[in-house]
């Protein structure tokens, strides 16, 4: 392998045949190129997949009440169904094994006043454990605490954008705002990774907003957190049995689809991502495809590579070169190049991944990336075949006559 | 090449002593390359036997047969097959590299043939920068290089105008003279008798075998 002269007859044959080594490079460089290019692509979508759910805790059920679609127990069908704040509580003590928190939510549009500014936002009325399944990260001061619930205090916690339109540069701890004519304390900012929408929103105590409409008891729909050692299966159960237990409190039909929905993030989550690998399959596919394009490409190339110097080939024979000094030479060529533009095409592959980063948010792929194992494996493999494409119309050559070989124009 | 066979000789019995210079003559598809080609094992014979300095030469791989080739015969073609993109002196120099021979003995023994044959000043040429006949003197010095004991040489003239004809036989008799055994093959009859013997095939056969005065060529070379 390291002789000096080998090398130096190799030099000599790429430098004097610029043509057919570019040619069989770019060939080899580009398949390598758009295969890593595409496998990194597939990262990428599997990324923005993880990402839609980046700012949510992912071990919570959401818990809707919906219309029921079957008549149950002397209720007729469409009868509306609602949640209590003894709903909570029953949950509680009836799921302890799974439940972590559970939290309500009751959403309502209102216009906010602060001094002269004024605006139209949507608040949420959340207990504590909110913070936690949202991921609402406190800027300033503090979230809601137990001691809200209880005591029904008037207080808000309001995202970073409200705190930018109402009180511009003026800190609002402290300050006292106006939601929908009624005055609140702000007691904290909050800031949300999941961007403008979430950061416009302003949160109260449960029990404020039900103080507010007639001292109800009403809540819009729930949001419970499980266990996160819990496995994948025990949280399918958990939904179940919460399923079942909600529709026996609410006298639902065991088997109607419609009175209680629940979404399962760890299922979405799980779901998605096998969306997503399916994808990954689709495109590592494609990207194989082009590898073996690549290969044949080499080995068209070779086959043409041998062909033409095959008068040559002829000569050094009748001078003396055995047909393994042949082959050795037509393959150490040819690995050669392949070596050289396969792992320059990937390189430039990786190259390109890593300067793409979010640009391709648009087509939901952030952050490309291959493995690097991948990346070598590929171009190993591409090594590999172009050197057994290489071999064979080498070893054909190396064993035609000499006296065929000369005799070839 | 194929699978039809063509019986091209029809019993060949000769002798070719150490030193000699031999014409083989004879028209196109008398068989006279085809006997080189089995002398030069380019090609094998069917049937017979062939001794190459004692050795018999039969059923060798391809590569003793490349060795022999390498130890014992020099080639010289009619269309020269000097490698295009090697420079003469790398051309001389390729059968010393099959050899095995360091690189700087194979560029000085290189360099020597070549000023054997007059082209020292155009070691570093490319052959499409040559003339025909110096294309084949290069290519005699690439056959001479490997210091064979046989040079065969297939119309070695059949490219060149007369003027250059004799020039590169000049060549070819001043090496014999220094004692290599050489054949030639050719169809030209002055071409022939620059030769010490000539030998006529004619369909597979040898229809005559005779010594001739050899006719000596000014053996100036430029």
């Amino acid at each position: 392998m390291f002789n000096r002269d080998r090398w130096q007859e190799i030099f000599q044959t790429i430098r004097k045949n610029k043509l057919r080594t570019l040619l069989s490079g770019f060939t080899v460089a580009l398949g390598i190129f758009i295969f890593i290019v595409l496998f990194g692509f597939g990262n990428g979508l599997k990324n923005s997949f993880k990402q839609f759910f980046l700012d949510d805790a992912t071990n919570t059920l959401w818990v809707y009440p919906g219309l029921t679609s079957k008549p149950y127990r002397g209720f007729k069908a469409n009868r509306r169904i609602e949640f209590e704040n003894n709903d909570l509580e029953d949950i509680r003590n009836n799921f302890e094994f799974f439940l972590e928190d559970i939290t309500p939510r009751i959403s309502r549009r209102s216009i906010v006043k602060y001094k002269g500014e004024s605006d139209n936002y949507s608040t949420r009325a959340v207990a504590p454990a909110h913070q936690y399944m949202e991921k609402t990260i406190m800027m300033k001061g503090r979230f809601i605490h137990q001691d809200d619930l209880s005591n029904k205090t008037k207080i808000v916690v309001i995202g970073r954008l409200v705190a930018e339109d109402l009180f511009k540069d003026e800190d609002p701890i402290g300050k006292y705002i106006e939601v929908g004519s009624i005055a609140f304390k702000v007691v904290g900012v909050f800031q949300d990774q999941s961007g403008d929408r979430e950061e416009r929103l302003i949160y109260m105590p449960y029990t404020t907003r039900q103080l507010l409409e007639k001292n109800n008891d009403k809540i819009d729909y729930f949001i419970v957190s499980f266990r996160p050692e819990m496995g994948y299966t025990s949280t399918l159960a958990f939904e179940r049995q919460l399923r079942l237990f909600l529709k026996n409190k609410k006298d639902i039909d065991p088997r109607d689809n419609n009175g209680i929905r629940i979404r399962n993030v760890a299922d979405q989550i799980r779901q998605n991502q096998q969306f997503a690998s399916v994808l990954q399959i689709i495109v590592a596919f494609v990207g194989i495809g082009t590898l073996i394009a690549g290969i044949i490409g080499i080995s068209n190339i070779m086959v043409f590579v041998v062909k033409e110097r095959t008068k040559e080939l002829g000569v050094r024979k009748a001078l003396g070169a055995t047909p393994k000094n042949v082959i050795a030479m037509v393959l150490q060529e040819s690995i050669f190049i392949t070596t050289l533009s396969g792992v320059f095409g990937m390189i430039c592959g990786i190259f390109l991944l890593r300067n793409i980063g979010d640009r391709l948010a648009q087509f939901f792929i952030i952050d490309p990336y291959i493995e690097s194992v991948t990346a070598m494996i590929a171009t190993v493999l591409l090594i590999i075949f172009g050197a057994i494409a290489g071999y064979i119309p080498a070893k054909r050559a190396a064993s035609i006559k000499p006296i065929v070989a000369l005799r070839d124009e | 090449m194929g699978d039809s066979s063509l019986h091209v000789l029809k019993g060949i019995e000769l002798q070719i002593d150490e030193g000699e210079l031999v014409a083989i003559m004879g028209s196109s598809g008398s068989g006279k390359s085809t006997l080189l080609n089995i002398l030069g094992m380019l090609d094998t014979a069917d049937e017979g036997e062939y001794r190459l300095d004692k050795v018999l030469i039969k059923d060798l791989t391809e590569t003793i047969a490349a060795k022999y080739r390498n130890l014992f015969l020099g080639f010289v073609f009619q269309s020269f097959n000097l490698i295009n993109y090697k420079n003469a002196l790398e051309n001389v120099a390729l059968p010393l590299y099959y050899q095995g021979l360091a690189r700087k003995i194979r560029q000085q023994k290189a360099l020597e043939y070549l000023d054997k044959v007059g082209l020292k000043e155009w070691a570093t040429h490319l052959p499409s920068e040559l003339s025909g006949g110096q294309k084949q003197r290069v290519a005699i010095a690439r056959a001479m290089a490997s210091q064979p004991k046989v040079l065969l040489a297939d119309e070695p003239t059949g490219a060149l105008d007369s003027k250059t004809s004799n020039e590169v036989m000049g060549l070819i008799q001043q090496i014999n003279r220094e004692g290599k055994t050489i054949l030639v093959v050719t169809h030209e009859l002055d071409i022939a008798h620059m030769c010490k013997r000539i030998i006529t095939l004619k369909d597979g056969i040898i229809v005559e075998d005779q010594k001739v005065d050899q006719i000596l060529v000014d053996t100036h070379v430029q």
